[in-house]
């Protein structure tokens, strides 16, 4: 059985000089998410396996073709879980894709993104060299913090073949509250609420309801209950609640109108625009679905301070994600042709010259 | 001392000053030697240059024109905060000019019910805590130096502090961070909201020393205050067993909001200064802190005893009031001036290791200390592995100098050999640059340079700090043989 990074670099040494294009694969479940799909496939599949975890240093290091179920699950055995809850989107999910899409769940808010985690990275880059940065710390300041800059890159950059990533315990108690609440109340609550020292690890609002959840040490969930009241959602219920939030296989989510993830500052009241929202992350996160004008949509966003990205479905032509300030794309090609000279790796994917 | 040759090019000098003073304030321009040798060094002051000019930039406009003018001579700038970094990181170029931000110290906007902050880059780090706290709020990392530092420079460092075990380095409490290119041209990293499109240049940015851009505005998150808060400081009576302790509090699924340890020589030095009634027969003393609702630090404090006891510990004490809690922390908060009263100069590391490692690097440390003939005190944030080995040494003594820095190699050649890194949190500065020829091979360094180069192509932004050059690995000689292979192996070596 050839070695598989042997076989990437090979493969990456023929194509980067007749400029091949290249699309770093794992399980295909974020292949609707970016812009076009572009280049043979480069599985990362045959790279997998966990290659250290040591729960007591609250460190898992795993190789990129590894299913994120597997990753899960050996850390459930453990009491132990990925804080930025990510989607998976799909039965094949992989690690690898997991940190290259850097999408976070609804934990987010509360504590963390992907990139907050990420402690170390071994990567290949366009001339197929093995590369490693950070470590298996998390105090770590040598060098550029280039495995957080691989996060959410979209495999631009190059293949991540290995991860670190910091972990943490299973909150000992959980508990989810419903409240109803009218639209205009909804934002000033949430935020309101995240001003207290209260174990919020998620909210999700949507037609004039709140769902609330409360996850920490046994007594402060107690007491936040008391404090907030509400109607307490029953344990395997609110599971299949936030799994539906997690996976957007809630109802919410269903029908044709395109999907636009709208992020935010938290406490932007709510937006002038028409369709259905949800919103997560305390308040910094808004779904919407709705067949308004992209212009539109980036526009009003933008003037909030935020940006906006067409998730699913819709003409991907109009652009994915917000374009950049001129400043900060010159970078961005800079750093794409330091890590891709050749340009091979999922060329357009998130912007048409990375 | 390491001073290098004060050659001031006065002609050049003349020249520059002349074109800053057509756009600044003639008083914001220093040049003579008396106004600008206070600005010679940072926390490290065995290295020291004379920059050729300081100037005190009042607001973004006017550090734009200052780099619009050296990025046209080709002048290199270092920026700094208040000089309080341990690395040799605002140290100045002596044909440069030493950008102070001493003078953009204002809190722009408090949004208590958003829960951000948006100041200056010379804001002290404790001053955001302080005018949040009025709402319950406060900016989570607390590096030692809080009172004086600025957030520019925690930026510039990620720096940590005693509760990033629990709330997070600089770069989880940061949102956005605005600064100018050395061209001159704005550029914003981040947002207000969570995430910004395209690539992390927000997590790049933090923690790049000075070296992409000049921080000019740095939006932080405020999160609410705990309740209440209660530490257990606990002896035990061989180190080993204290670090197994800390890792057994981890395994237990406990977050400590705080997990510190001092050896037996930083607690005894520590008492003489502080007086805060520590065990000084312990061979080393944790600090462990947990903070919450009060029926949560309550839990959580009694699990943590638990631990503890179970592992070993010959004593514990558990602070029953504020006063008591913040006489416990007072002498690990002190422990750096606290040894500067036993000995004439100190040399303060910061290696970050796996923590199961910590007995390990403990034992080499003091084999170190015989192998070298010099004392060392060890501080730890233990529940990162962040360590902070204090060498005492006298700086007058050529022959101490130079044993403390062989001392200091090794020592964070063991990190890298035990699978750490050489710095956690206080940056490579000037000080480690030999090292990061040792912690990364010859292809990451020269991507690194390559980030540099997509920001500042012309290297003036802090040159000779962070990333060493070709030249420099080959002259340490620490070449890092990986996978059977030298770097360079076309290189003839004899």
């Amino acid at each position: 059985m050839a070695d598989p990074l042997a076989r990437f670099a090979e493969t990456i040494r023929a194509a980067g000089p007749v400029g091949k294009r290249l699309r770093i694969r794992g399980g295909g479940t974020k292949d609707f998410y970016g812009q076009e799909l572009v280049g043979e496939v480069l599985d990362t599949g045959p790279y997998a396996g966990i290659a250290e975890y040591d729960s007591t240093e609250l460190v898992i290091t795993v190789r990129c073709g590894t299913p994120l179920m597997e990753v899960e699950s050996a850390l459930r055995a453990k009491g132990q879980l990925l804080p930025f809850e990510p989607p998976h989107f799909g039965r094949g999910a992989t690690i690898g894709g997991v940190v290259a899409a850097g999408l976070s769940g609804p934990r987010r808010a509360a504590a963390g993104a992907v990139r907050d985690y990420v402690l170390g990275v071994r990567m290949m880059d366009g001339r197929g060299e093995d590369l490693t940065f950070g470590g298996q710390v998390m105090k770590n300041v040598a060098g550029y913090d280039l495995p957080r800059l691989m996060a959410g890159s979209l495999g631009t950059l190059g293949i991540i073949l290995e991860v670190s990533l910091k972990v943490l315990p299973v909150p000992v108690a959980e508990a989810t509250l419903k409240f109803e609440l009218p639209a205009d109340k909804a934002v000033e609550t949430i935020n309101r609420w995240a001003g207290k020292p209260l174990p919020v690890s998620a909210i999700a609002y949507a037609d004039g309801d709140l769902g609330v959840r409360l996850s920490g040490a046994a007594a402060a969930v107690a007491v936040a209950r008391g404090k907030l009241g509400g109607e307490l959602v029953e344990g395997a219920q609110a599971t299949r609640f936030w799994a539906g939030i997690r996976e957007q296989t809630d109802p919410f989510f269903a029908g044709d109108e395109p999907l636009w993830r709208l992020s935010v500052p938290s406490a932007t009241p709510p937006l002038a625009l028409e369709g259905r929202e949800l919103i997560e992350w305390g308040g910094a996160l808004r779904w919407l679905k709705t067949n308004a004008e992209p212009r539109a949509i980036r526009e009003l966003v933008a003037r909030s301070g935020g940006h906006a990205t067409l998730f699913r479905g819709g003409d991907k032509s109009v652009g994915v994600f917000q374009p950049l300030a001129p400043a900060i794309a010159a970078i961005h090609q800079r750093l794409k042709a330091e890590f891709d000279p050749h340009g091979i790796f999922n060329r357009g994917r998130m912007y048409a010259e990375l | 001392m390491n001073v290098r040759a004060q050659g001031i090019d006065f002609i050049r000098q003349a020249e520059v000053v002349r074109r800053l003073k057509a756009r600044l304030p003639a008083a914001a321009v220093l040049y003579q030697e008396e106004d600008t040798r206070p600005y010679e060094c940072d926390g490290l002051s065995a290295y020291r240059e004379l920059p050729m000019i300081v100037v005190l930039p009042a607001n973004e406009d006017e550090v734009g024109f200052v780099l619009q003018i050296c990025h046209a001579l080709r002048v290199p700038v270092v920026a700094r905060g208040a000089g309080t970094g341990l690395s040799g990181g605002a140290l100045p170029s002596g044909d440069g000019v030493l950008l102070s931000v001493a003078k953009m110290k204002r809190i722009l906007a408090l949004d208590p019910v958003a829960r951000i902050a948006r100041v200056q880059p010379g804001v002290r780090n404790l001053a955001i805590s302080d005018a949040a706290e009025p709402y319950g709020l406060h900016y989570a990392p607390d590096p030692s130096s809080q009172l004086a530092c600025t957030i520019g420079g925690n930026v510039a460092e990620n720096s940590g502090g005693v509760h990033c075990l629990k709330y997070g380095l600089t770069v989880h409490n940061v949102l956005r961070v605005r600064g100018l290119t050395i061209e001159g041209e704005p550029v914003e990293f981040g947002s207000e909201a969570l995430d910004a499109p395209g690539y992390d240049l927000l997590a790049l940015v933090t923690g790049s020393e000075g070296m992409l851009a000049v921080i000019t505005e740095v939006t932080v998150r405020l999160i609410p205050k705990p309740e209440a808060a209660c530490v257990i400081l606990a002896s035990f009576d061989d180190v080993e067993r204290a670090g197994d302790a800390v890792a057994a509090v981890i395994a237990a699924g406990i977050i400590p909001a705080g997990l510190e340890m001092m050896d037996r020589p930083a607690t005894r030095a520590v008492e003489q200064y502080v007086h805060a009634g520590y065990d000084l027969e312990a061979a080393a003393l944790l600090l462990c802190e947990s903070d919450g609702a009060p029926e949560e630090v309550k839990e959580e404090i009694a699990r943590m005893i638990a631990v503890l006891e179970r592992t070993g510990a010959t004593a514990i004490r558990v602070s029953r009031n504020k006063q008591e809690r913040e006489r416990f922390w007072a002498g690990r908060k002190a422990a750096f001036p606290a040894v500067g009263r036993i000995s004439p100069d100190y040399y303060c590391m910061d290696g970050t290791i796996p923590r199961r490692k910590l007995g390990e690097v403990l034992h080499f440390i003091a084999a170190m200390e015989r192998k070298y003939d010099l004392r060392c005190p060890n501080v730890f944030h233990a529940g990162d592995g962040n360590l902070h080995p204090l060498i005492l040494f006298d700086a007058n003594d050529r022959d101490q100098l130079q044993r403390t820095e062989r001392f200091a190699a090794e020592v964070l050649e063991k990190c890298i050999a035990v699978g750490g890194t050489i710095t956690g949190e206080h940056g490579v500065g000037v000080e480690k640059i030999n090292q990061m020829c040792v912690q990364f091979a010859p292809a990451e360094l020269e991507r690194l340079r390559g980030v540099k180069r997509a920001f500042d192509p012309d290297g003036l932004l802090n040159p000779g700090k962070n990333i060493p050059t070709l030249h420099r690995c080959a002259e340490y000689g620490g070449m890092h043989v990986r996978g059977g292979k030298l770097p360079h192996a076309e290189l003839p070596r004899f």
